[in-house]
């Protein structure tokens, strides 16, 4: 596979998604399922990308699920993206420095 | 412009963890700030070089992004109802390049109709930040210590995470379908007959899977 045909085939793809509802339907979606179906896309689909992933995306799983953690409680606390993020790593961080 | 300069900073930080693990997959900073430039999605992207890196094929990385950033569509839908009169065609071509979900969150909120110039103030910083950001983050990459990278590529899917509890907390049926998508990628991540299926493909099943049980039995009111 070429890299610049692959990059290219995203970025086409992903504007048509986003040009082809914005010009050309004026109507609002009414069909219930399919609202319904979109609204759930992006959780199941991040929760898919994470899940397990996540665990070996580091050098040491140990490590790894401490990251998960510590983003498990803060992001059901409500903290802002950014806070989380930075939490995760720095628990990474700690852990591998103990660990490896 | 101002509405859009703490979506931008936000931008600038996740794109420079995108920006590290392009590198870490083996893709060169210039083509990692192209990918950014030209695409300005965050789970997309991410998903999009998984696959990329991971030997998918182009009908993979087309269906991967189709699945998940399909929600752009709704999206794009949605702000097509609250455009000025003035948003022809041609502005409407120019800017549903820059509906992300911020984007997309910001202009929907505001009471009167979206006009072409707030659009475009809406769109350029974070366009620079995203681009900008993936940039030093693919330089930074490079010359990484292990420790350090390996910290950094927890950020992104701990930013999923917190996109997703949030909401799952308020509302059970978002919590059961996150559920419901946690144990299906496991079962395709572990069961060997499943092996063969790409990254990109697994999200792509677990996410039709998950949502369309949650639209079936868990439809949402308006």
């Amino acid at each position: 596979m070429n890299i610049y045909t692959a990059i290219i085939l995203m970025a086409v793809t992903t504007y048509l998604i986003r040009m082809l509802p914005f010009t050309l339907f004026q109507r609002e979606i009414k069909n219930k399922t399919v609202k319904s179906f979109l609204f759930y896309v992006p959780f199941a689909c991040l929760t898919a990308m994470t899940i397990p992933s996540i665990l070996y995306a580091t050098q040491s799983m140990i490590s790894a699920a401490a990251g998960l953690v510590v983003a498990l409680i803060l992001g059901w606390n409500k903290k802002s993206l950014p806070v989380v993020a930075v939490a995760a790593c720095v628990t990474v961080f700690i852990f591998e420095r103990i660990l490896l | 412009m101002i509405d859009s300069l703490p979506i931008a900073a936000g931008y600038l930080g996740v794109s420079f963890t995108f920006g590290i693990l392009a590198v870490s997959y083996g893709i060169d900073a210039g083509t990692a700030t192209l990918i950014s430039l030209l695409n300005l999605t965050s789970a997309g992207q991410f998903a999009g070089i998984t696959a990329i890196a991971g030997g998918a094929g182009y009908l993979e990385l087309f269906l991967t992004q189709l699945i998940i950033n399909l929600r752009y569509s709704l999206m794009s839908l949605s702000l097509s109802q609250k455009l000025s009169k003035d948003f022809d065609t041609k502005k409407r071509l120019i800017a549903s390049f820059v509906i992300t979900d911020e984007i997309f969150a910001v202009a929907s909120s505001k009471e009167e109709p979206v006009r072409f110039p707030y659009m475009v103030g809406l769109g350029v910083p974070p366009i620079i930040g995203w681009t900008l950001g993936t940039f030093l983050g693919a330089v930074a990459g490079s010359n990484l210590p292990a420790s350090i990278g390996s910290a950094l590529s927890v950020a992104l899917y701990a930013m999923f995470v917190a996109i997703v509890l949030p909401p799952a907390r308020e509302h059970r049926p978002v919590a059961l379908v996150a559920v419901i998508a946690l144990v299906i990628s496991c079962l395709l991540y572990y069961i060997p007959a499943f092996d063969n299926i790409g990254s990109g493909f697994s999200v792509i099943i677990t996410t039709i899977i998950a949502a369309g049980l949650g639209a079936v039995f868990f439809p949402v009111e308006e």
